[in-house]
């Protein structure tokens, strides 16, 4: 996270006064008169070579930097020099072992999209928390990785960068996790309790390696921290495993024999919420009022007075916060201390009382030492069912879309955003979409994935991939199909031009007109199709013979495209019949060209030209009336060529019409001889 | 069944995937394949193993996934990639080289074996920029031909430093992939719709034969042979169409069958059970097409039972019955489709099937291996 920020060339706030003006894929920066005089109107369309942002100084900056959620610079602490920097809009997507995440909950998010809204009530809801449980595994599957990456590599600075890669996904997944209960889930009282513990148990890990060398040391009960491990047990709820030890203890010490099964006892007899519906709230309340009360009889009556261990975990039993607060060490956040306090003082607690126990939890435990972190603030905002809050603080802190993008698109579909419309047009879902998607086309590889999502942003998704795809580099042809697949599903007329006529140049100068053609044939752009066949015939016209006849002959109906490519076709078919000897037919063909107007006037002269060795052939060719046309073809030419337009090979030209004209005349001699004679026989 | 199928994310597209052949009377099915990335900024040539064959359960099932043995950079896009022999893989790349890599069984390393700078290119070999991409490579030890989109057709051989023959202009279009019909003969598809074959020992510089699509030319981007009756040849093209050519007769396929939504990149017969054909496309899908009569007269070694299953060349079919990919109406009962990935959204780019396993790759970055295809 450490990319030096980019500076904007040229811009100066504290010279000039600038303003930002926001494009899907670009920022306008330029000068403004606003609230100043004079200063000149300069501006400058910044296209970074991938989409980014900008900050500034000042009120642009900070709005640039509210919008991003980016923390690079905005140029602190050196106010001497003010300057313009680029933000980048998603750091994260860099990460080469990120990829993983971003692949595989694409893959996710698409089912999402594909799922069945009309399911109803419990399935429906089924269906959600397994989705949101996909997103995590994926969340931790990276995050093993990454964790696998960090222990194998011997760099210690790349070291330094998975681990802190790790401990954000952590954070990520600790926040899904929560807003998985209380959100997509949605637990009742009850089952909201047994949730939350298992939140805490798979999150707080800090104490796993003491309890792992407690159990694995040859007598743990003997072991120093064997009160601590027993002790974090009970703090998190489990129960079997707390009793479990205390036997061990137990055996020991054959005096204590007497208070241990008291204690063994009443963890025991704890009663703990059901998940299915066996047991009514008020079935609950009142065992556990019970078993409060008996529990409470033991720590008075003096029963662990003996074993200040044992009584320190009676108290914990019956919910002393006191008692509770002295293992904080054990704990390690507010959030367990939240839940422990929960479970034994509250286990009933409903989901809309979770703000005033997490309120107070997190100022008990933090006590006014130190004050809480981005991920306390989040966390607090979810116990208070404050999603949009949640969101927005994600936004901030992290430094990905990833996260807010997919979360609040499953939040949408748990229909629990609505009501929430941004000032700036489209929904808060599909704007932090398409910021995600936007980031994902920015990366030279990942772009791909980024279509997918603009597909499913009803508002914008459109306009944005159509500015987005016509920065894809056509490095390959095969890469340039990929893309075109995807414009031609989605009728993006112009853009499949676009991208087609650029491959046809590149093809034209490569002098692969066989590819060109193709590329036009594809976007069937007739202006093209015929700027290559002119070239084709040119040269034709400086060889004397074609080139890529494999092409020409196999045109097929993509021949009638253009005029011009049709005439291409036939010409050349002209020359096929003429090499086949096949003479009266290639000149009836010759003719037609010319009297269907399929041939360009300019290409006349060349086709009268062609015309000539088939006049002085030994047998006769062209009918009478066919000669006729022929002449008429030929005066229809020089006269729209006036003789005031004299040219340097004027001499060529007369010689070859003066030639023409005395072979048309000799061929009409013949026929009219020939002609007669067969009607006259 | 898709439970045999182990995936693993790479974070890299995958565009070509190629199961190590196996050395000749193999009895074990293969345990090693190679892959190479396209569009990535830093593109690799990689050999994975299948996983680890201690896991395997009592039915002979194994759950470990591929496991990265060594990878090295390339240069460009992977476009094409084929083994030469059990230690050496010929990659063709976007800028127009074409590079012989060794692999190093005992040290589990890549080399570069050998490499044709800019064997294919636009205009002029000499000038920076003029390399055009190599889009398809075949082998048939020690012979290489590639083909590009500049439609040159190249021969090597592995142990000379210059081309054997190049025929500049073979194609006015870009060709996109190759394949050897026999030993002197090769077959080449090309963007306009068209089958050609070229007969290296003749000297002209012109196709033996051309076959063509009828209607629109709609680009051919795969082809691939029949194993035994040669003149059995199908291709796959941009409109996902699978094409059945008998190329005895005729100019034009003998059947056109509907197959994916978008392009095909690659066809391949079951190299030893050839009723059985693989297709993959841009649309994510991947096809296993069956035209194995009925059940009953399905061989027996394609049940694939324990470990100590053989898996034979095959030698049962009987050459002079009509082969099923020409019947007349090949979807009248003859022929079972199945889709084997369905909800990808992601092009599947390539695929190789060798013994009971499949493997393939796809723009979603992952690399799929299913070792009980016919279970």
């Amino acid at each position: 996270n450490t990319v030096p920020p980019q500076v904007v060339p040229g811009a100066d706030p504290s010279a000039r006064q600038l303003c930002f003006a926001w494009g899907p894929a670009e920022v306008l920066v330029c000068e403004t008169l606003f609230g100043r005089a004079g200063g000149s109107r300069s501006r400058c369309l910044f296209r970074s070579p991938s989409p980014s942002r900008f900050c500034g100084e000042g009120r642009a900056g900070a709005a640039a930097r509210a919008l991003t959620g980016s923390v690079a610079g905005t140029g602190e602490g050196a106010p001497s020099s003010p300057r313009v920097f680029v933000v980048r809009r998603d750091q994260d997507i860099y990460i080469h072992t990120l990829r993983k995440l971003f692949n595989e909950s694409h893959g996710i998010f698409m089912g999402l999209q594909r799922s069945e809204e009309e399911l109803a009530g419990k399935s429906r809801k089924a269906q959600l928390v397994q989705v949101s449980k996909n997103y995590r595994s994926v969340i931790r599957a990276c995050m093993e990785d990454m964790h696998q990456a960090a222990v194998s590599t011997r760099d210690p600075a790349l070291q330094g960068q998975y681990s802190t890669q790790v401990s954000i996904l952590s954070a990520m997944e600790l926040i899904w996790n929560l807003c998985e209960i209380l959100f997509v889930e949605a637990a009742a009282a009850g089952p909201l309790l047994l949730r939350l513990l298992d939140w805490v148990r798979l999150h707080v890990c800090d104490v796993d390696s003491m309890v792992r060398e407690v159990l694995s040391s040859e007598s743990p009960s003997k072991h120093k921290l064997f009160w601590n491990v027993v002790d974090v047990f009970v703090l998190q709820g489990r129960m079997d495993e707390a009793r479990h030890l205390l036997s061990k203890e137990a055996s020991a010490n054959p005096t204590s024999m007497n208070m241990h099964k008291i204690l063994d006892d009443l963890m025991k007899k704890m009663p703990v919420p059901s998940l299915g519906n066996t047991q009514t709230l008020t079935e609950l309340e009142l065992k556990w009022q019970h078993w409060h009360e008996e529990c409470q009889r033991y720590l008075q009556d003096g029963t662990f007075a003996s074993n200040p261990h044992m009584e320190s975990i009676c108290k914990i039993l019956l919910g002393d916060e006191d008692a509770i607060l002295e293992k904080k060490e054990l704990m390690t956040t507010w959030y367990h201390f939240l839940v422990t306090r929960l479970l034994y003082s509250h286990p009933t607690v409903k989901p809309l009382e979770l703000r005033f126990y997490a309120q107070s939890s997190m100022d008990l435990f933090l006590g006014g030492e130190s004050s809480p972190e981005p991920l306390d603030m989040i966390l607090m905002a979810a116990f208070e069912f404050e999603m949009h809050q949640v969101i927005k603080e994600c936004s901030i802190v992290l430094s990905n879309w990833w996260f807010v993008a997919h979360l609040t698109d499953l939040l949408d579909h748990c229909k629990l955003l609505q009501s929430h419309n941004l000032y700036f047009g489209s929904n808060m879902r599909e704007f932090l979409l398409l910021e995600y998607a936007s980031g994902l086309f920015s990366h030279h590889s990942l772009w791909q994935l980024g279509v997918d999502y603009f597909d499913h942003c009803p508002e914008y998704g459109r306009v944005y991939l159509e500015l987005h795809i016509e920065r894809i580099p056509l490095s390959t042809e095969q890469k340039a199909l990929k893309v075109l697949r995807i414009c031609e599903q989605r009728q993006m007329h112009e853009q499949v031009r676009s991208i087609c006529k650029i491959m046809a140049m590149k093809a034209l100068r490569n002098n692969r007109l066989g590819s060109a053609l193709s590329w036009s044939i594809r976007a069937k752009d007739a202006a093209f199709a015929t700027l290559i066949s002119d070239r084709f015939l040119k040269d034709y016209c400086e060889r004397g013979c074609f080139s890529d006849l494999d092409l020409i002959d196999n045109l097929g109906p993509s021949m009638l495209l253009s005029d011009r490519l049709t005439f291409l076709g036939k010409y050349r078919e002209f020359h096929r019949l003429y090499g086949e000897q096949r003479f009266p037919e290639a000149a009836r063909l010759l003719l037609t060209l010319m009297t269907a107007h399929i041939a360009p006037c300019s290409f006349w002269m060349t086709l009268l030209t062609d015309a000539l060795p088939l006049l002085e052939q030994k047998e006769v060719i062209f009918s009478a009336e066919q000669t006729y046309e022929l002449m008429r073809c030929l005066e229809d030419l020089t006269a729209g060529n006036p003789d005031k337009q004299k040219f340097q090979d004027d001499d060529v030209e007369t010689t070859k019409v003066e030639m023409l004209r005395l072979a048309l005349a000799r061929n009409l001699a013949r026929v009219i001889v020939k002609e007669g004679t067969v009607e006259g026989s | 069944a898709m439970e045999d199928v182990s995936a693993k994310f790479v974070s890299q597209k995958i565009s070509r995937t190629r199961w190590r052949p196996l050395p000749a009377a193999a009895l074990q099915p293969p345990d090693l394949f190679a892959t190479g990335s396209w569009d990535n900024e830093d593109n690799r040539v990689s050999i994975w193993s299948v996983g680890d064959l201690g896991n395997a359960g009592l039915n002979g099932e194994y759950h470990g996934e591929p496991h990265l043995l060594c990878d090295i950079q390339h240069n460009g896009d992977v476009m094409d990639m084929q083994f030469l022999d059990q230690e050496r893989i010929v990659v063709a790349s976007s800028t127009g080289t074409v590079t012989i890599f060794r692999h190093h069984q005992n040290n589990q390393t890549l080399s570069a074996n050998h490499r044709w700078e800019k064997a294919h290119y636009h205009v002029d070999q000499d000038t920076s920029c003029g390399g055009a991409a190599c889009t398809g490579v075949v082998c048939n030890n020690p012979e290489i031909v590639t083909v590009g989109e500049d439609g040159r057709i190249n021969l090597f051989r592995a142990d000379q430093k210059d081309a054997v023959r190049t025929i500049d202009n073979a194609d006015s279009s870009t060709l996109h992939a190759v394949t050897f019909l026999r030993t002197t003969e090769i077959l080449t598809v090309n963007s306009i719709g068209q089958l050609k074959i070229w007969d290296l020992r003749q000297q002209r510089n012109e196709p033996s034969q051309i076959f063509s699509l009828a209607g629109d030319r709609v680009p051919l981007h795969c082809v691939d042979r029949h194993p035994n009756q040669q003149h059995i040849v199908a291709t796959g093209g941009q409109d996902g169409m699978l094409s059945i050519w008998d190329i005895r007769q005729g100019t034009m396929p003998v059947s056109l069958l509907n197959a994916h939504e978008a392009e095909m990149w690659e066809v391949h017969f079951h190299p030893s059970d050839p009723d059985h054909l693989f297709t993959c496309s841009e649309d994510g899908s991947l096809w296993h097409w069956d035209t194995s009569t009925s059940v009953s007269e399905k061989p027996s070694f394609l049940h694939q039972g324990g470990r100590s299953t053989a898996y034979l060349s095959h030698s049962t079919i009987n050459q002079s019955v009509v082969s099923a990919w020409l019947s007349n109406d090949p979807t009248k009962d003859r022929m079972e489709i199945t889709n084997l990935i369905p909800n990808q959204t992601l092009s599947v780019n390539s695929l190789d099937v060798l013994g009971p396993c499949l493997v393939y790759g796809t723009d979603a970055e992952a690399i799929y291996v299913n070792r009980q295809l016919f279970a």
